[in-house]
C-alpha cells in the first residue's frame, strides 16, 4: 500500500559520555518525523540526550551461520590479553 | 497488557519436525540462551510467537479505547494528566510489542489488517464498557495487576525481541496499577455515593480479570510446547491463583467486598478459593458477543480509515523530497 | 488593597487565567485524540502535546488562584467556572475536525505560544517568567512538529493539500484575536509583565508565510470579524466541551478525587 511508512531503528544515547543504544524500531515517512516518533516513543521518561535513526533496510547484519567463522577464530587468541603474561608481584607499575 | 487467554487460541503448534538444526535449537533454549532474528528457529516457534506477540499488541492498542474514554472527563487535572500518560504507554507498549513482531518477518500493516478484519484476536477484558469513573481506577488496579502477573515470566521469554519488549513494558506499567489503586482508595474513602461506584466498579471487573488468566489447565492442555520453547512459563491456575492471592487482601484494605460468596481462606494451604468461574461468559465474550466487541473494532477501524490520507500524504511529501534531492544531485 | 493595587491583581489574574485557559482548553482537545490518531507513532505524539498542555495549565492556574487570594486551585479554576469566565483564545476551542484540523490550529496556537513565551521569559513577574521558559522549550517542539506536518499535508496528495487549505480557511479568522491588545494587556505591558502584544505580531507573520510557502499554501484574508475569548465571549463550542470535562466535579459536589 502507498500509505505504508518505512521502517526505522532507534538508538538512543542515555547520557553524554555513553554511546548510543539500540532501543526498538518505528515507523516514519520521513527522516524529521523518524526523529520526532523516537522522541516521542523512546524517550517519553528521559532515557536519552540524543538520538540516531537508521532506515532498517540500511542495516547490514552479519549471517548467524557464519557466527563460528567469524568469531572463533578470536578465542584461542589469549595472548591478546594482559592476564596471558605471568609477571612476579614485586614488580610494580605493568 | 496481557492476557494468558490468547495463547490458548490458535491451534496447538506441531511439535517441530527433528533434525540437527532443531536439536541444536532446543539445546539452546533449554540452556537459556536467548534466540534472536536471524537465528534458524523451528517454523512453528516462529509462527507461534508472531501469533502471541502480534495479539498481546493489538491487545496493547485496543486497550487504550476504555480508560481513553475518561480522558475528557477525567475529574482533576492530575488525574487527567496520569490518565493520558498511562493511555499513551499502552499506545507505546503496542508499538514496541508490533516492533519485536516485526523481527519475525511480518509487517505491521499485515497485523493491523488481521486486527481490523476480526482475524487476529485481543484481550477480551477491553470488551467490557467503563461506565463511570471507577472503571478507570479498577481497569489499573485489577486489570494491569492481573496483566503484570502475566508479564512478568515473559521479560525471561526464549525470544529476545520479546524479552526485551517486555522488560521495558514491564518497567513502564509499574506506575499503572499503583495508579489504579490509589483512584480505588480515594473512592473508597470518599462519599457514599463515591465508595458505591467504587464497589460497583469491583463487581463488574472481579470476575472478568479472573478470567484473563484464560481456561483452567485442565481445559488447555496444549501448553506443554510453548513451556518448551520457553516461551510461556506458569501455568493459567497457577497464575489466577497468585493473582486472587495478592488481590484479595487488597480489596479488605479498601473495605470493599469481593463478589463471591464462595471466596474464602483455605488455612491449610494458605490460599485464597475462589467460587465457580462463569466460562460460557467467557467464551461468549471471546467470540464477539462481549458488550463492546463491536465498539472497539469500529473505534479502531474508523481511526485506521480516517487515518488513511494522512498517512499517504506523508508517504507522498517522502517521495517528493527523494525526488527533489535526486534532481537537485543531477543538476 | 488600595483600590488600585486591586485593580491591578485582578487584571494580572485575568492575564495569567487567560494563558492557563488556552492551554488547558487545548490540552482537553487534544486528549480527544489519543486512541484515534492516524498512526500508533502520531497517538504518541499528540499525547505528548496534550500532557505539555495540561502541564502548563497546572502551573498557570494554580498561580492564578494563589494571586486571586480566594482558595481557588487549579481544579476550583478548571472545573467549577463557567464558559463566560473562561479566558482561552476561540482559536483553541475549536473542534478538532479532521488530522488537517487539527495541524492547522496546533501550528497557529505553537506560532503565536513562541513569540509569546519568549517575550514572557523575560516578565518582571518571575513566576510567569520562570513558567515561560518551561513552556518555551516545550513549544519549540510543538512547532517543529505541527510546521513539519503542515508542509507534509500541504505538499503530500492532492486530497491532503485541499483538506488543509480548508482547514486553514476555516480557522484564520480566529487568528485576529492573537494579537489584538485590550485594557488588561496594556496594564500588564505597563507593569513590565506582558510583552506589547502587537508588537509580535510582524516576526509571528513572518514564520507563518515562510511556513505557508513550504507547504504550498495560501495565506487567506485577514478576518473582519474579532473573536474576544479572552474576555469571555465565546464560540458555540465552548460550552459543550465544559460540560462534558467538569461532568464529575459538579455532580459530585465536594468530593474528592
Amino acid at each position: 500500500m502507498s500509505e505504508d511508512w518505512p521502517l526505522y531503528e532507534v538508538f538512543v544515547r542515555a547520557r553524554s559520555g555513553l554511546e548510543h543504544k539500540h532501543v526498538g524500531s518505528l515507523h516514519a515517512a520521513d527522516a524529521r518525523m523518524a526523529i520526532e516518533h523516537a522522541r516521542d516513543v523512546y524517550t517519553r521518561r528521559q532515557e536519552g540526550v540524543s538520538l540516531w535513526v537508521v532506515p532498517s533496510a540500511q542495516i547490514i547484519a552479519s549471517d548467524p551461520q557464519e557466527a563460528e567463522a567469524l568469531f572463533e577464530p578470536a578465542r584461542d587468541k589469549v595472548y591478546r590479553h594482559p592476564t596471558f603474561y605471568a609477571i612476579p608481584d614485586e614488580v610494580k607499575n605493568l | 497488557m496481557y492476557t494468558q487467554g490468547l495463547d490458548a487460541q490458535g491451534r496447538e503448534p506441531e511439535a517441530p519436525a527433528g533434525g540437527a538444526a532443531a536439536e541444536r535449537f532446543q539445546a539452546r533454549v533449554d540452556a537459556e540462551e536467548k534466540i534472536e532474528p536471524k537465528d534458524w528457529m523451528p517454523e512453528a516457534y516462529r509462527q507461534t510467537l508472531i501469533r502471541q506477540i502480534s495479539q498481546h499488541a493489538h491487545s496493547e492498542i485496543v486497550g487504550m479505547l476504555p480508560e481513553g474514554n475518561w480522558i475528557t472527563r477525567a475529574p482533576s487535572l492530575r488525574r487527567k494528566a496520569v490518565l493520558m500518560a498511562k493511555v499513551q504507554d499502552e499506545g507505546g507498549h503496542g508499538m514496541y510489542l508490533y516492533s519485536a513482531a516485526e523481527t519475525l518477518g511480518i509487517g505491521r500493516e499485515e497485523m493491523v489488517g488481521q486486527l481490523l478484519s476480526g482475524a487476529a484476536k485481543y484481550s477480551s477484558i477491553f470488551n467490557y464498557p467503563t461506565l463511570t469513573w471507577a472503571d478507570v481506577g479498577a481497569i489499573g488496579w485489577l486489570v494491569d495487576g492481573a496483566a503484570i502477573m502475566n508479564q512478568i515470566p515473559l521479560c525471561r521469554c526464549s525470544y529476545g525481541p520479546y524479552a526485551r519488549a517486555m522488560v521495558r513494558i514491564c518497567k513502564e506499567e509499574s506506575f499503572h496499577q499503583r495508579q489504579g489503586f490509589e483512584i480505588m482508595m480515594t473512592l473508597a474513602r470518599g462519599t457514599q455515593a463515591q465508595r458505591e461506584m467504587a464497589q460497583d466498579a469491583l463487581n463488574r471487573w472481579w470476575w472478568p480479570s479472573i478470567m484473563m488468566f484464560g481456561p483452567s489447565d485442565a481445559d488447555s492442555p496444549h501448553t506443554a510446547q510453548s513451556m518448551r520453547w520457553k516461551i510461556k512459563r506458569f501455568s493459567n491456575d497457577e497464575l489466577r491463583q497468585k493473582f486472587i492471592d495478592v488481590t484479595v487482601p487488597q480489596a479488605h484494605f479498601l473495605g470493599l467486598a469481593i463478589p463471591d460468596a464462595q471466596l474464602h481462606l483455605d488455612e491449610a494451604s494458605g490460599h485464597y478459593r475462589i467460587g465457580a468461574i462463569d466460562w460460557s461468559e467467557f467464551h461468549a465474550v471471546l467470540r464477539g458477543n462481549g458488550p463492546c466487541n463491536r465498539e472497539r473494532l469500529a473505534a479502531r477501524r474508523a481511526a485506521h480509515e480516517n487515518g488513511a490520507w494522512v498517512r499517504e500524504a506523508a508517504a507522498a511529501h517522502a517521495r517528493k523530497l527523494k525526488e527533489r534531492a535526486a534532481a537537485a544531485a543531477a543538476a | 488593597m488600595t483600590e488600585p493595587a486591586a485593580a491591578h491583581t485582578a487584571a494580572h489574574v485575568r492575564y495569567v487565567l487567560r494563558l492557563g485557559d488556552t492551554s488547558l482548553i487545548l490540552g482537553q482537545r487534544l486528549g480527544e485524540w489519543i486512541g484515534h490518531g492516524p498512526a500508533l507513532e502520531e497517538d504518541l505524539g499528540l499525547a505528548n502535546l496534550a500532557l505539555d498542555f495540561i502541564g502548563q495549565a497546572r502551573l498557570l492556574l494554580t498561580y492564578a488562584g494563589e494571586l486571586e487570594g480566594r482558595g481557588r486551585d487549579e481544579d476550583a479554576l478548571a472545573f467549577l467556572r463557567e464558559a463566560p469566565e473562561y479566558a482561552n483564545l476561540t482559536l483553541v476551542e475549536q473542534p478538532n475536525g479532521d488530522f488537517a484540523c487539527t495541524i492547522v490550529r496546533q501550528w497557529l496556537v505553537d506560532s503565536w505560544q513562541l513569540q509569546l513565551y519568549q517575550a514572557l521569559a523575560g516578565s518582571a513577574d518571575a513566576r510567569l517568567a520562570a513558567i515561560a521558559e518551561k513552556a518555551l522549550k516545550e513549544t519549540r517542539y510543538h512547532y517543529r512538529f505541527s510546521s513539519g506536518w503542515l508542509v507534509r499535508l500541504g505538499d503530500g496528495t492532492e486530497e491532503s493539500r485541499r483538506r488543509t487549505q480548508q482547514a486553514l480557511e476555516e480557522l484564520w479568522r480566529f487568528t485576529g484575536e492573537l494579537f489584538a491588545p485590550d485594557a488588561i494587556d496594556a496594564q500588564m505591558h505597563a507593569a513590565g509583565i506582558a510583552p506589547e502584544l502587537a508588537g509580535l505580531r510582524p516576526a509571528w507573520s513572518e514564520a507563518i508565510d515562510a511556513d505557508l510557502r513550504a507547504a504550498g499554501l495560501a495565506r487567506p484574508a485577514d478576518p473582519s470579524y474579532r473573536w474576544q475569548g479572552k474576555q469571555g465571549v465565546h464560540t458555540e463550542e465552548l460550552s459543550h466541551l465544559l460540560a462534558e470535562m467538569q461532568h464529575l466535579p459538579r455532580a459530585y459536589p465536594g468530593a474528592r478525587w
